[in-house]
Parts: C-alpha cells; structure tokens; sequence
C-alpha cells in the first residue's frame, strides 16, 4: 500500500494519513509506504508486489471525503493526471510508466479521496478525516479478500 | 503562451505562468533562524537540497559562522544526489521525449524501455544519496543550520560506491545517447550567469559570475539583479539591474566552468561534440547529461575523500544582522536573503528561485523561436514551444502539453 500526498498541504495528506492508518491496523501484514511529491518512486515501490494499493487525494468536484476507487490493473485510471504537480509527473503517468516497463503490479487499485482544502498548514478536514477513516477500512477488506483467495 | 503575428512578425509573445504564489517569503517571518532550511525545503520536491543549502548559506552568513571541511563536503555530495535526480527525472521523463517524437515518457518507455530503465536507475542512485545524508529521499530532514543533525560514518557512504559507479556508466551512456539526435539551431546571445568556486565545478556556494566580466559575492546581488512583478504571470521576471537579460542555469555553468569538470566529465562533453562552451539552448540536453557524469564521478571523488566530522554541526549563535546564500539548484541560481534579529527571529526574507530568473530569457528566446518558425501550423509551433521552454527546465515544465498556445495571426 503507498500513500501518496503532502503533508503539509492540508487534504493533500489524505494518502499519508490512509497509510498511517493501514500500517496502525494491519502491522506487517500490508507493506506500507509513503511518497511525498515525485511520483516515479512508486515504480520503485512496486517491486516484488503483485498487488498493490495506490492511495492519494483528488479534486474532482465532488462531495468532500468521497472515495472514488479505480482498478488500474488493465487499462489507464480515468485521469491521467490524478493530481496537478509542478514540475513531474503525475500519478497516472508514473502508473502508465511501470505498465509500459512491465513493473506494474498483476493487481493494482487506486483510491482517490476527495479534498476540499489544499492550503500550506492545513490540517484534514473532518469530511476528509472520515474518508481516510473509510478507505483504510475498504482497502483492508479488500486486502483480506485478496489474501483469502490465495 | 500568447502570440501575436503581424503579417507573419511577431509582434508580441506572453508567458503566463498560474502556479499561485505561496508567500514563503511571508511565511518566514517571525520564525526562529533555525527552521529556514526546513520551512524552505518545502518550495520544491524536486529540488529541496538547493532550498536548504541556499538558507543555510544565508544564515550562516548572518551570524559570522563558517562550517568544517567535512560538512561542506557532505553538503556538496547531498546537493550531487539532488542534481543526478533532477537531471535524470528531466532528461528522460520530460525533455528526451520531444526530441524522439514522442507525446511524453509514457509512450517512449513503449519504444525505449531500456533507456527509461536506465533514467529511472540515475534516478534512483541520486535518491540513495538522498535517503542516506538526508534522512529521506524527498525534503531531508537532517540538514541543519551550521551542519547535519547526524553525519554519516565512512562506512555508510561507502555503501553508495557501487550504485554510484554503475550510475556514471548510465550517465555516459545518456550523454552518447543525447548526442545522437537532432537539435534546432538556437543560440542564446544574452549575458551568462553561473557561480565559481576555485577550482571546482562550483554547486553548493561560490561568487556570482557571468561572461560579461561580472564577478561578485552573494552579498551584492541585489545591487546587480532586479526583481519584478509582470501583471501577467505569478511568477516574478529578474534582471540585470540595468534592465538586461540574462540566463543562469547548465548552459551558463557549462560555458563558464567547462574546464573544471572532471577528466571524464570533458572527455564525455567532447565526444558529445560540445566544445568549451554551449550557447545552445536545445543541446542543454547534452549539457545536462554531461553534468550527471560529472555529479556522478564528484560524488564518488568525495566519497573517497570524507573524513567523519568531529562533530556533525558547528554552533551558531544569533546575531542581528543580515545574511546572503546563494547555490546552484539544477536548474539555475537560487539566491536567499535573511534579516535576523538578535535573538534570531527572521525579521525578512527574500528568495529568488531560478525560473524567476530565467522567465524573462525563456520569453526572449520563444519570440526568436516563433519568429524563425511562424510559417508553422498552430499544433506544431505550440509543440516547439514547450520544446523550448523544456531546455530551460523551469518549474512549470511538468504535463506533457502545459502549454496552452493563442497565436494572433493579423
């Protein structure tokens, strides 16, 4: 599982704050890791994982907290710039990097947590805190699911 | 980008860049000294190490303290991580692409898996540098004011050796590789700016030179360099203080310091077919390239040279007063100001990152691009367009199409 985001900028932390969460829930039972800012180590992450959860907050318009779940094991996830950077590229274009390179693992599932607010020292906000709270929760089912099936 | 074509002559080109400003400089007031390297690492992700370095610089400065060999040596190996990652992340990701025809780095590691791999691999081994002197590969955590929170032991950075040296052959083969393809002819004609350091590739400190014969210390900056704010764009437009344009950045550092690079660095750049200079601002790729061989080859010669610290930081005590830093971000000069207290509360702050300071020559140069290139359709100028502005790896150049093109043809 890889939290993605910038702690510091408000809900922007959404996917550091899942990942906190899942490494506090499961222990060592889901390789938790976390990437601030430039999204080319998430191929380096991926390795030796055959599945992988890839968590990050989204400004799509919809209500705050919503979680928007997309399967990007076969085909690209709708946006290909899942969050506007500054001089990388985004989490859609690393993500289409490791399947071009064959790194992408077999399953991998991105959540996009909605964000309402992305101001420098900003803490969650509640709506925001309460869809981190409901991702980490899907993600471990899912893990659990994934694992029961092996 | 807007342009404005008059009978086929430009008779205007805009750059508006909508990044907002963050008012970091606003930010830092009222803060304890100590927390600028901290405060300012979070400007950039790409290039936290020249926040960082340029602040400690600064304060350092202010309060009258000079550090060890051993930790201008670690700064200057920490800041060799920074340039290997952002110049790998750069040539491959973002600026090979437009020379293969590529839509971005995507659809090249189609084609180009090998190459990418071996971008990514660079990569990697600046972020182990990174990881290892900065604590963690993005915004280190253990660069302080007068030093390092921990310094590593000889036997730690030894474990960086053989990435290191499998990252110099990546970095030489990028350079025959980038040599290979084909370059529009661009000369830059506006005065160069980079720093010297005696005897060095100068990076982490030096005076303030340009090949119009200015030679300065970082305390004199603001009386050479204007800072201003166009109605259009957040981001800031420097001169020179008389009003002219100038350019920092590898192109400046190259032209002006070839000759200290190391032997392989000059063999690399002279089978790439640079000579002692480039003015050329689409080979910046090349010049990139034969700046990772060179980081790559310095980060191994101080690896070789470092002796652990006696102790990780020097003291530094507040003093009232100001204090000037500047460095060599991969991108181009970034010069920090700081006015303290004698407590040591930041009473004001100045920062002047490398894209303000290459706006107004980035805008020089795609005026000459469209004007040599008007005859183009609208897809393909705008193509060159962000092409042009790739060479000179401003903040902005990220998405693959950034760039949203009006041409006025009158």
């Amino acid at each position: 599982m890889i939290g993605v985001g910038n702690a510091l900028r408000g809900d922007d932390a959404a996917g550091l704050a899942v990942a906190e969460r899942v490494r506090a829930l499961a222990g060592e039972a889901v390789a938790v890791r976390v990437c601030e800012e430039e999204p080319t180590r998430l191929i380096d992450a991926f390795d030796g994982a055959d599945i992988a959860f890839v968590v990050d907050a989204v400004s799509t318009g919809a209500p705050a907290g919503t979680v928007h779940r997309f399967d990007a094991s076969g085909s690209p996830i709708p946006s290909l710039e899942l969050r506007s950077s500054t001089h990388a590229l985004g989490i859609g274009e690393a993500l289409e990097l490791a399947r071009a390179l064959g790194r992408l693992p077999r399953t991998t599932v991105v959540f996009g947590v909605e964000g309402a607010e992305f101001t420098s020292g900003a803490r969650l906000t509640p709506a925001v805190a309460d869809g981190v709270a409901r991702t980490a929760a899907t993600l471990l089912e899912e893990v659990a699911a994934c694992t029961s099936e092996r | 980008m807007s342009v404005r074509l008059v009978d086929g002559e430009v008779e205007d080109v805009e750059l508006r860049i909508f990044e907002p400003p963050r008012f970091f400089e606003a930010l830092l007031r009222g803060r304890s000294f100590r927390e600028a390297p901290d405060i300012t690492a979070r400007i950039c992700g790409i290039c936290p190490v020249a926040y960082q370095t340029s602040a400690v610089n600064a304060i350092e400065d202010a309060c009258g303290v000079e550090v060890t060999d051993p930790i201008r040596l670690l700064r200057r190996l920490l800041y060799c991580g920074e340039w290997i990652e952002s110049h790998a992340l750069h040539v491959y990701m973002l600026h090979a692409p437009d020379f293969l025809g590529y839509d971005g780095a995507v659809a090249m590691a189609r084609e180009h898996p090998r190459e990418v791999e071996r971008g990514l691999g660079l990569k990697k081994a600046g972020n182990e540098i990174l990881t290892l002197l900065g604590g963690r590969e993005i915004h280190p955590i253990n660069v302080r004011v007068g030093g390092f929170y921990r310094a590593p032991s000889r036997e730690e950075l030894r474990s960086l050796v053989e990435p290191l040296e499998r990252a110099r052959e990546a970095a030489l083969e990028t350079v025959r590789w980038t040599a290979t393809f084909e370059f529009p002819e661009r000369t830059i004609p506006c005065e160069l700016v980079a720093l010297s350091e005696a005897e060095t590739y100068a990076i982490e400190d030096g005076r303030i030179v340009s090949d119009q014969a200015l030679d300065i210390a970082a305390a004199s900056y603001d009386e050479h360099f204007a800072e201003e704010h166009v109605a259009r764009s957040n981001a800031l437009h420097s001169r020179r203080a008389d009003g002219s344009v100038y350019l920092c950045g590898p192109l400046a550092r190259y032209t002006l310091g070839s000759r200290w690079l190391t032997p392989l660095g000059r063999e690399a750049a002279r089978s790439a077919g640079l000579d002692d200079e480039c003015r050329d601002a689409f080979r910046s790729i090349v010049v990139r390239s034969v700046e990772l061989v060179y980081a790559c080859d310095e980060a191994l010669r101080l690896i070789d040279h470092y002796d652990e610290p006696d102790a990780p930081a020097v003291d530094v005590e507040p003093r009232a007063g100001t204090g000037y830093g500047i460095s060599e971000a991969p991108r181009g000069l970034l010069y920090h100001r700081y006015t303290l207290d004698d407590d040591g509360t930041i009473l004001d702050a100045k920062i002047v990152p490398p894209t303000s300071q290459n706006q107004l020559a980035i805008e020089e140069d795609l005026r000459e691009v469209v004007s040599a290139y008007s005859s183009l359709g609208d897809d393909e100028l705008r193509d060159l367009c962000e092409q042009t502005i790739r060479n000179y790896d401003p903040c902005i150049s990220c998405a693959t199409h950034f760039l949203t093109l009006d041409v006025e043809r009158v």
